[in-house]
């Protein structure tokens, strides 16, 4: 075997895939066997690192350098600076891996990375997704085997249950729990489920569990197959997913080559095997019968509970469902035992969860942290805050069931008990940061617009209830808001919450009742003065020009794609507000800062 | 038929074959279809019923059910914009209006010239880059409008 000096580890998740990060890699691989050395240099596709934001990024092993925003141009210098002559090129790496002094932080000292602590996460962006033998020489499979041959099923869902683990995908259901009620009910046939459906829009850590590390979240399946005595199981992925159905399609061919998938595991009487399934773009299939209707091949509606899916759930048979993200802290809690597990997070959310910040935040991508860290040590230490100086206005969580979490709540520990205390919820782990530009009034219209498109409309309060909502925001931010519209909006709330079959619907309101309750004064200013504090809904948006600063240059009035400014030259310009198009396009380009909107 | 048109039939029918027998198969194989013909057309969908013994209206429930099911040909270019929730506060409203304009049809709609299909999606998964778009397989991120005109103008020579 050929003796590997250096590991060039490029990402090749969504997000730098997307900022072409296969080319970096095709140009590596060029630029290593043009100067012959292909056999000392490997390099290595791997899941996402989690810094999204500064990709393409590569790490050079050993010595950890961490390159940022880089270029098929740049792949020449490295190649010939830092992997054939060993000196690092400083100006091409990530700029918070550069100490003040010109010296070079190791990653774990990164702002970004240091309040991290990666267990969900531990192998994306360390091993190749595609190739078995990076997990197993990761302990991949040793949970498995351990489970198989020296615990009982009882052993395995009482350490589960032990570890305090809960649900990942949203409720927060403790995942034992679940085990066992399907471990007790009696039937031939019983099924494991996995929702990769992420249907929270703005996040992305599941996807990038399944393109990092495909085998973990097989493995715990198998797991989960043993302790309640299920054979079979089926991933439901979004089809946007194309990266992550393909690795996990090519981890379960290995899996089952190896003898860890298929009859007869590790030699014991027990035989399981996985499917893929995709979805077909409808929200609400993320909901868990719903998931299991879909699954079925039928329309993807959610039936009433119970029977719970334990009991009676996918073809009929007693289910379980898990997110992916669950899964994949399964095998380490087997194989470190529940009391590491257990030392992590708060009293009642244990270990770490994973959030995909994005929004108005200088470091956007993936991020894991021990339950019980602040909000604001995530969106200011971690994070790095609101870019171009702007003020931090809202985080918010739970996508369109949650809410949003003001500026006076930063302080907050981030566990699930917590968020629900302050109107939102934990979901999946989006985490979108507003600024101050971000009219909050507009942000509750976005995610009723989201649940309107994506109510199934099965029953009433939902399909009819949400729809009124709707369109009650739309007229507030038209500037059409009444007297009386606020209060109609929370008895709306209230009863869609309680009346809705789903979660779907019974969370629809949210994002509203949680704008409401600390936004208020935003939704006033629409209604009663006509005026967007945020600057943001076009519809009560005046651009003005002060007659102080303009010095009548005419660049305005030639930028106007609506002709509404006039003026003579060297005199101050005036704005014909009733038709302005309020395209922003005059402030844009006003030199002297003269115009300005409100 | 056309022979076009039958190696496509013939290759649905090889979908069924392998696919009838499974458990919940309807729906791969109608996603198959799709991926065979571009769409469903009612041709199609008739042709499904029969072959599993299932009455038509079952299949046109569940195409019409999920959004990624279309019952009318695409664009040659299918545009997706990213409405998700990290797009939109970085202004990707805007962004789709201006696709708007500049292709004259409002989202969800195809150009008369048959080259672009407009539409608004959820989280393409790309949020570090966001405001993001996609162009068939090709994503653009970190988008102003004013770079509109200029993606557009490359898909049409
Ligand atoms: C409307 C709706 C959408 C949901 N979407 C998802 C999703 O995309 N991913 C997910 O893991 N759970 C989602 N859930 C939660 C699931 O119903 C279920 O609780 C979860 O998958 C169980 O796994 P867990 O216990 O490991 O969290 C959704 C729930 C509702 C009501
Ligand atoms: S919200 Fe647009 S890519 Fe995620």
């Amino acid at each position: 075997m050929d003796l590997i000096r250096s590991h060039v580890m490029v990402c090749g998740g969504t997000g730098c895939t997307s900022s072409n990060s296969a080319a970096v890699i095709a140009e590596f691989e060029k630029q290593l066997t043009a100067k012959g050395i292909d056999k000392e240099v490997k390099v290595v596709r791997t899941g996402c690192f989690g810094l999204c934001e500064a990709g393409p990024v590569c790490i050079v092993y050993p010595e950890g350098s961490f390159y940022a925003h880089v270029k098929v141009e740049d792949v020449e210098r490295i190649v010939e600076e830092h992997l054939i002559k060993g000196r690092i090129v400083k100006d091409l790496l990530y700029k918070g891996a550069v100490k003040e002094d010109n010296t070079i932080k190791s990653l774990d000292k990164v702002d970004f990375y240091k309040k991290q602590k990666r267990v969900a996460l531990r192998n994306c962006g360390v091993i190749d997704p595609e190739n078995i033998d990076e997990y197993i020489a990761f302990d991949g499979y040793q949970a498995l085997g351990k489970c198989l041959t020296e615990m009982t099923r009882e052993d395995v869902i009482d350490v589960i249950l032990k570890s305090g683990l809960r649900g990942r995908g949203g409720a927060g259901f403790p995942t034992g729990l679940k085990w066992k009620f399907a471990y007790n009910s009696q039937s031939e046939k019983k099924y494991v489920c996995c929702n990769a459906d992420e249907g929270d829009p703005g996040a992305f850590m599941d996807r990038s569990v399944l393109e990092g590390d495909p085998h973990a979240v097989i493995e715990a399946m198998a797991i989960a197959g043993y302790a309640i005595g299920a054979d079979q199981g089926y991933i439901y992925c979004r089809a946007e997913y194309p990266i992550a159905v393909k690795r996990m399609q090519i981890a379960i061919k290995q899996a089952r080559e190896y003898g860890l998938l298929g009859k007869n595991i590790f030699g014991t009487d027990f035989s399981f095997d996985l499917d893929v399934r995709l979805g077909a773009g409808a929200f609400v299939c993320g909901e868990e019968t719903a998931l299991m209707t879909s699954i079925e091949g039928k329309r993807g509606e959610p039936r009433p509970r119970p029977p719970f899916p334990a009991v009676k759930g996918l073809f009929g048979q007693p289910t379980i469902l898990n997110n992916v993200e669950t899964y994949a802290n399964v095998p380490q809690i087997i194989n470190k035992g529940w009391e590491w597990f257990a030392s992590m997070g708060t009293e009642k959310s244990k270990g770490t969860k994973v959030f995909a910040l994005g929004g108005k935040i200088n470091n956007t991508g993936l991020v894991e942290v021990p339950m019980g860290t602040t909000l604001r040590e995530v969106i200011y230490d971690i994070g790095g805050g609101c870019p171009n100086g702007k003020k931090f206005k809202a985080a918010q969580t739970g996508g369109p069931s949650g809410g949003c979490i003001p500026a006076s709540e930063l302080d907050i520990e981030i566990d699930y008990d917590n968020l629900l205390a302050i109107g939102s919820m934990m979901g999946s782990g989006g985490m979108i940061v507003m600024d101050e530009d971000n009219c909050m009034v507009d942000i509750a219209r976005f995610f009723l617009d989201f649940t309107v498109d994506e109510s199934c409309g099965k029953c009433a309060p939902c399909r009819i209830g949400t729809k009124r909502m709707l369109e009650i925001l739309e007229r507030i931010v038209e500037g059409k808001g009444e007297d009386g519209d606020i209060e109609k909006l929370e008895t709306l709330a209230e009863t869609i919450k309680a009346t809705a079959l789903c979660g779907l619907g019974q969370t629809a309101p949210n994002p509203v009742l949680s704008t409401l309750k600390y936004y208020r004064h935003e939704y006033e200013a629409h209604i009663y003065e006509k005026r967007c504090p945020a600057g943001q809904c076009k519809a009560l948006l005046n651009y003005k020009i002060d007659p102080d600063k303009c010095k009548g240059c005419t660049l305005c009035a030639r930028q106007c794609p609506a002709n509404c400014i006039s003026g003579k030259v060297r005199e101050p310009h005036v704005i014909d507000n009733s038709k302005c198009l309020k395209c922003g396009a005059c402030m844009e380009k006003c030199k002297f800062g003269a115009i300005s909107k409100g | 038929m056309s022979l076009e048109n039958k190696e496509k039939y013939e290759a649905l029918q090889n979908v069924i074959d392998e696919l009838k027998n499974e458990p919940g198969a309807l729906m791969p194989i109608m996603q198959r279809a799709q991926d065979i013909f571009g769409y469903l057309p009612e041709d199609v969908q008739n042709y499904i019923a029969k072959e599993l013994d299932i009455p038509v209206s079952d299949i046109y429930g569940v195409a019409t059910f999920y959004a990624q099911f279309n019952l009318e040909p695409k664009g040659k270019y299918i545009i997706s914009v990213c409405m998700g929730t990290a797009c939109y506060v970085k202004g990707s409203q805007l962004v789709l209006d201006k696709l708007e304009e500049v292709l004259e049809i409002p989202a969800g709609r195809t150009t008369a010239d048959g080259l672009f299909t407009l539409n608004a999606t959820r989280c393409l998964g790309a949020c570090g880059l966001a405001p993001v778009i996609m162009v068939n397989d090709d994503v653009y991120g970190r988008l102003t409008p004013d770079q509109i005109p200029a993606i557009i103008e490359k898909y049409r020579r």
